[in-house]
């Protein structure tokens, strides 16, 4: 489990971070949901220790991450696996050599053992025959299964996704969500997904903290989203004229029912 | 101002402190130094023959006319040629060459993988991103460089020897002459010390301003701008104090 307690963050004059206390939970996918500029993407990399909080703590377990030096730091990375928005797959290695990079930075494993994970990652994220392929020969979709088992080929025990659906249409974006939610419950990891995708709200949402102006406006599950009366949460939620007309038809037809 | 460049030192030496820490493993480091060592030796062993050719017969010449109507013997030239290369021409001209071409390189390079995010990838994985990306290319550069300051010399003196032989300046006999008269040891020495010296500071120093890089294209761009005039500032500071220093 992962817990933030009072986290502040201010870039010169500017307070992006008032003071998130929040919980992510093992088994289950943490969502971070906000409109553009709230704050989230600064929480996740204060999460995982890319920012330093202004002030404010972070426990992986029992562990005050913030209090750590870059060594020790170290040592609960190695427990973290992380998605990163554009992938970040290294471009002058091939999917194979991506994958296995951190079995040969951080295992004493023999090259059958590593090529044996790392086959047993690409199954997991349902890509075969591509392991000779660079990342700019492979399709936007698959560079983030890549990405997904890269970040688990240390058998993580937390993942971070930064906003894991950009860039995809609709159906990858699925897929993809469908992928991390599968893989948290398997492994019993914490999952922690930064987002302002809705259908990933609405369908991998176990956990939802809203950030809203650098502070936490909402907290709860995906069944509770549409329930709720919190004014942030439904602006955030309708923001589309879309989702609004929806929203208005079934407001009406509930009522003549 | 001061306080600026004040910054960016103390910066640089973290940055360096960092990078030289033990590797997670040797032979991850072992493997990228390997790589480097091409890019920067083989990759860059074309410009800096063609370049040193030049310098050699250009030296030639321009003693030739020095020369010309003196009481010096024109064998002489064949020794400035040679003493003047090793001394300064090789190393300086070579590592100026190089700053522009590996310097912007390894700028861009580490500037595009921070601007990817794929530092802050290695970073979360536990990677000491300063040593992976920093230490490999100092060794590479640190055993190359010299190499290739070395066969640039060696090639500086055949330059001369084309210029002036092939054109009917001088005969045969007397630019050998020259080259093999008033041999000092201790120039090569001084040549040496010039090439892993301004290596060091090429290499560091575009490192430097590629891994800080922030935004976009355009401080790319820059970084990889400041990598090569940063460098080539400190190399001919570093030249002068070696030169004070070592003559």
């Amino acid at each position: 489990m992962i817990r933030t307690i009072d986290i502040h963050k201010s870039f010169d004059d500017q307070q992006v971070l008032k003071g998130i206390t929040t919980e992510f939970f093992p088994g289950k996918t943490n969502l971070i949901i906000g409109r553009s500029g709230a704050g989230k993407t600064v929480l996740l990399k204060i999460l995982v220790g890319l920012v330093s909080p202004t002030s404010g703590d972070i426990f992986y377990g029992d562990v005050n991450f913030s209090q750590l030096n870059k060594k020790e730091m170290r040592t609960i990375r190695m427990k973290v696996g992380m998605l990163f928005q554009g992938s970040a797959l290294f471009d002058s290695m091939t999917v194979e050599e991506n994958i296995r990079f951190p079995l040969d930075m951080f295992t004493h494993m023999t090259w059958k053992e590593k090529a044996m994970q790392v086959d047993s990652c690409l199954e997991r994220v349902s890509l075969g025959q591509v392991h000779k392929k660079y990342p700019s020969e492979v399709s936007g979709g698959m560079q983030k299964r890549v990405g997904i088992a890269r970040a688990i080929v240390l058998n993580p025990e937390y993942l971070f996704c930064d906003e894991p659906n950009s860039g995809l249409d609709p159906k990858t974006a699925i897929v993809i969500d469908e992928l991390i939610r599968d893989i948290t419950i398997d492994k019993n990891i914490t999952t922690v997904i930064n987002t302002h995708d809705m259908n990933s709200v609405m369908e991998i949402g176990d956990n939802i903290v809203l950030v809203h102006e650098g502070r936490l406006a909402w907290r709860g599950d995906k069944s509770q989203v549409l329930e709720s009366t919190d004014e942030t949460l439904q602006q955030f939620i309708f923001a589309s004229p879309f989702l609004q007309r929806l929203r208005a038809s079934a407001l009406e037809r509930s009522q003549e029912g | 101002m001061i306080s600026r460049q004040l910054y960016h030192f103390g910066r640089y030496i973290m940055m360096m402190g960092t990078a030289l820490a033990r590797p997670e493993r040797t032979y991850m480091y072992y493997r990228e130094t390997t790589r480097q060592m091409n890019d920067i030796g083989v990759g860059s062993l074309v410009i800096v023959i063609l370049i040193s050719l030049f310098i050699g017969a250009v030296t030639a010449v321009q003693f030739s006319y020095q020369l010309d109507g003196t009481l010096v013997p024109l064998y002489y030239i064949g020794y400035i040629v040679r003493d003047s290369t090793m001394i300064e021409l090789a190393p300086t001209i070579t590592c100026l060459v190089l700053a522009g071409k590996v310097g912007s390189n390894m700028s861009s390079e580490i500037g595009g993988m921070r601007q990817k995010e794929h530092i802050d990838a290695m970073e979360i994985m536990g990677v000491n991103t300063a040593g992976y990306l920093v230490l490999p290319k100092i060794i590479a550069a640190l055993v190359v460089i010299p190499l290739l300051v070395a066969i640039a010399a060696f090639v500086s003196i055949v330059g001369g020897y084309l210029a002036m032989v092939l054109t009917g300046s001088l005969s045969d006999n007397d630019y050998i002459m020259g080259v093999r008269s008033f041999f000092q040891e201790y120039n090569v020495f001084m040549m040496f010390v010039k090439a892993v010296v301004f290596a060091f500071i090429l290499t560091s120093v575009s490192c430097y301003q590629g891994y800080y890089v922030k935004g976009g294209s355009i401080e790319l761009g820059k970084a990889s701008t400041n990598a090569v005039v940063f460098s080539d500032i400190l190399i001919l500071l570093a030249d002068y104090l070696i030169a004070s220093v070592l003559t």
